[in-house]
């Protein structure tokens, strides 16, 4: 139910991230979803690509620290509030979220969230358990 | 003019059957006493009685900091403990400081030694004296304030940091003489300014500055902003704290080594063969008068050269150029002794493992500023900013409590730190002193 994330350590200087796309559009890899975080020295590159294994080992090897971490894909109606709903009811019941971010599909009618939680088994429990509908690691890699 | 006319202006043959005099008392001390010594001298089949002239001082073993550390905390001690009145320490990192041991007289002959530095300087009873050095476990503020006092001036012990209330007190206490790093006192200057204390609100007359590297613009810098004359004060706190040199007012031209205290040679640094007189190379210093912790041919690091021309002051001690250069990777970042494997093993304490790391020293404005760049391998990488920043706020306060230098702490990436033939190049000194 889980979805592979890989994360990458970049320092702020102008044309890491450039080097970063290369790499994986040299290693012939896709990218899903991504996200950065950034402070005043460094940031975090966090992406969803379409084989984790391929883009963790192009991008050691041209040097960069890179992370794994489990994340939590789940999906919601395109709709106002559809956002809210879901955290709303994650913050009931005491599941805190690290970070977030989201993208929506092509196909249109429904967004991705892909969530970073502290206890991630009781969140997607607790997902699970409202209806809503966990999109799993393989799915989301090939849409 | 000079504190103590006998032994300052001592004629050279007396002054050196005086230090004589003096080795042979020490080495029959050491020999006796302290075991560390009695080993050495032992392993390299020197008896004391072997001990007949000046000269035979370059049989004598060297005396390392590693050897004190070795010793942690009160091994070198050449008295029993309940004779020590006070101990003072470097900084350093658990089981790494260097730690120095004080009997009575000990103190008393520092404070006299400190007194002579003051009255070298033209300090005289009548002064008010700012005493801007640490006090605590570092010697410069309490070998200061016991120096002022026992010349009779009045001391003002207003030790580091809270520089803004600094110039307020200068300002309405008046001291007339400053002690303090050459940067604090451009820093004490830009202060004032910009508190709106004018220069004409000051009445500084003489600066005592050491405990840092500067340079003859640096002076003229200072002597300009402050409108004061600016004088060099050599001290560490293995031999003694301040006061083992000064440099005085008459000749503002070197720094007398109170020579009847301390026997001081030069040294290839290498080899550590002695060189003649007048060429450049490492201080070693052997105390001739220190009863609690006495060192023999102490390997000081600093680089300079010993000038044995009479200098008109009258004194007849031999000065020596201002410190130059150090022959191992010692840092002075704010008047704070700093070395690389300080760091390291800071770096490794705080969280077990061994990063690659830069230390890169620059100065803004009067202030050093230590930034230490720290590698982030996968060990260390979390996909969570506040996981990173509580490294980087971990790093700094253990650097803040061990070394007492604030740090700026600056995660890198892999490799971006410069590799010279694999070994990592860990030292980026920007200042130009």
């Amino acid at each position: 139910m889980k979805v592979e994330q890989i994360s990458i350590f970049l320092e702020n200087r102008a044309g890491r991230l450039a080097d970063v796309t290369r790499t994986l559009s040299e290693a012939g890899v896709n990218i899903r979803a991504l996200s950065l975080a950034d402070t005043t020295d460094f940031g975090i590159l966090r992406l969803i690509v379409t084989d984790h294994e391929k883009a963790k080992k192009a991008l050691k090897e041209n040097g960069f620290t890179v992370g794994r971490t489990n994340v939590v894909a789940a999906e919601v109606e395109d709709r106002p509030g559809g956002l809210h709903d879901i955290l709303s009811m994650l913050s009931e019941n005491g599941i805190n979220v690290e970070y977030m971010y989201a993208f929506v599909q092509q196909s249109g009618k429904n967004a991705v969230l892909i969530f970073r939680f502290d206890r991630t088994d009781e969140a997607i429990e607790t997902l699970q358990k409202n209806g809503i509908r966990i999109i799993p690691g393989s799915e989301l890699y090939s849409i | 003019m000079v504190f103590d006319v006998q032994n300052e202006t001592m004629p050279r043959d007396e002054l050196e059957t005086l230090q004589l005099k003096r080795l042979k008392y020490l080495v029959q001390k050491v020999f006796h006493n302290v075991p560390f010594y009695n080993q050495k001298f032992q392993e390299m089949g020197i008896k004391p009685e072997s001990i007949k002239s000046l000269s035979d001082l370059k049989y004598l073993p060297f005396t390392e900091k590693q050897d004190l550390r070795n010793n942690y905390p009160f091994g070198l001690f050449a008295v029993p403990r309940e004779s020590v009145v006070r101990v003072h320490a470097s900084s350093g990192t658990t089981g790494k400081a260097t730690v120095v041991g004080y009997t009575q007289r000990d103190v008393d002959n520092w404070a006299g030694l400190m007194a002579r530095s003051f009255e070298a300087c033209g300090v005289t009873r009548a002064d008010i004296v700012h005493n801007a050095y640490g006090y605590g476990l570092f010697t410069g503020g309490l070998g200061a304030h016991y120096g002022a006092e026992a010349l009779g001036a009045t001391i003002l012990p207003v030790s580091g940091g809270a520089t803004k209330r600094q110039v307020m007190l200068m300002k309405d206490f008046g001291p007339t003489v400053i002690c303090c790093t050459p940067s604090y006192a451009l820093h004490l200057y830009e202060t004032a300014l910009a508190n709106g204390i004018s220069i004409d609100d000051l009445k500084l007359r003489v600066g005592i500055f050491g405990a840092e590297p500067w340079t003859d613009e640096m002076r003229l810098d200072i002597q300009n902003k402050l409108r004061l004359k600016a004088l060099d004060i050599y001290g560490l706190s293995e031999i003694m704290g301040p006061g083992v040199g000064i440099e005085c007012i008459a000749a503002q031209d070197g720094l007398h080594i109170w020579e009847d205290h301390f026997l001081i040679e030069i040294i290839d640094p290498v080899t550590g063969e002695q060189l003649p007189a007048g060429e450049k190379g490492e201080l070693v210093i052997t105390t001739l008068t220190k009863e609690a912790q006495p060192l023999i041919r102490y390997r000081t690091r600093d680089i300079t050269r010993i000038n044995p021309i009479p200098c008109k002051c009258g004194r007849t001690h031999y000065r020596i150029e201002r410190i130059t250069g150090r022959s191992d990777d010692m840092l002075i970042i704010r008047g704070v002794n700093v070395f690389p494997s300080q760091i390291e093993s800071i770096l490794l304490e705080t969280e077990g493992l061994s990063p690659h790391y830069q230390l890169i020293i620059d100065r803004k404005g009067s202030m050093d500023i230590l930034e230490v760049q720290v590698e982030v391998d996968e060990k260390l990488f979390s996909d969570e900013i506040k996981h990173l920043q509580n490294m980087e706020r971990k790093i700094m306060s253990h650097i803040k409590e061990f070394l007492g230098v604030t740090a700026k702490i600056t995660l890198v990436e892999p490799r971006s730190i410069a590799r010279s033939e694999g070994k990592a190049q860990r030292i980026l000194d920007k200042r130009k002193i």
